[in-house]
């Protein structure tokens, strides 16, 4: 019984230090991003309109490294967060849309 | 403490911060609760896009934000989020004196961060004179931003009140959920961070 604790143990650990490997492959990435993102900015080497697209869907990238890596939304058991995160980012898009659409006309 | 509460190392679950009853309520709730800011902070947001260009003659974002300092900040709250992450791996292999340096370490660098957010307003406001009631922009920039350090204010007064609560305490049943509660609201902070930084100062600046 101590023993298979013990070896049970040690698969755990390696398994757990896979996880952190890949996160921290994940932080790289979003480093990664944020700073192209600012030197974009910065250089003013791109157009408004190729700009403003590329900036959010670099956002967007890196908020789904944060939920779906560190936040283990990737792992089992996470259904209920999914449905709570997307019913909000669903609220989200709709309270985003109204404001700018009451501004736009 | 109950029994349970205090199981030895040598016993300690996969993943003692869903092990319990109480554990798994925490989970749950706090990401109905995350649900609920994404909402709140979509009203901000959405707010701040229809009003970032009533300055009403005052001060724009382009004129007053500064890309360095805003930089550093994002460093700073997305280094705080990995360190975070360290923390919890530590927990999972139920290593209490680890944790709780990896923790120190994200409330060092939250501090620093809320240092630089002071500093920020501090300077709109005497050199700019950019207030709460400059202009419509004024006050949609302030909310936004400043519910946002509101919530890294509150985060760190949490973190701070668990390190000295269960400072004697090690790792159990009982506080590993706690713990674990923390980083994800935590890593839910920098997630508004990544939007206020891309739509509030970088697309501010481009125009």
């Amino acid at each position: 019984m101590m023993t298979d604790n013990t070896n049970f143990n040690s698969f755990q650990k390696q398994r757990n230090k896979e996880e952190m490997k890949r996160q921290l492959i994940t932080f790289v990435l979003m480093i990664g991003f944020t700073i192209v993102a600012f030197a974009i900015v910065a250089t003013g080497s791109m157009q408004k309109m190729f700009a403003v697209p590329l900036l959010l869907i670099m956002a967007v990238v890196q908020v789904g490294f944060q939920f779906y890596y560190f936040m283990h939304m990737k792992d089992k058991g996470h259904e209920f967060p999914s449905l709570m995160i997307y019913g909000g980012v669903w609220a989200a898009i709709l309270t985003i849309a109204a404001l700018v659409a009451i501004v736009w006309w | 403490m109950s029994h349970d509460h205090s199981l030895n190392p040598e016993t300690m679950p996969q993943e003692p911060e869903k092990a319990t009853l109480e554990g798994k309520n925490k989970f749950f709730g706090l990401w109905f609760f995350l649900g609920g800011e994404t909402v709140l902070f979509a009203s901000f947001f959405g707010t701040f896009l229809a009003l970032r260009n009533s300055t009403a003659n005052g001060p724009t974002g382009d004129e007053i934000f500064g890309l360095e300092l805003v930089f550093i900040m994002t460093m700073l709250l997305l280094t705080s989020s990995l360190t975070s992450v360290y923390a919890m791996y530590h927990m999972k292999n139920n290593d209490f004196k680890k944790m709780q340096l990896w923790l120190a370490v994200t409330a060092f660098l939250g501090i620093g961060f809320l240092g630089c957010e002071i500093y920020e307003f501090y300077h709109y406001i005497t050199d700019f004179g950019f207030t709460f009631r400059s202009s419509a922009f004024g006050s949609a920039f302030y909310t936004l931003v400043g519910f946002h350090g509101g919530h890294v204010v509150f985060g760190l007064s949490w973190l701070i009140a668990l390190l000295v609560r269960n400072a004697k305490r090690g790792l159990n049943l009982y506080n590993a959920p706690k713990f674990n509660t923390f980083s994800l609201y935590w890593h839910f902070i920098d997630v508004v961070w990544v939007f206020i930084f891309t739509v509030v100062y970088l697309m501010g600046k481009v125009g």
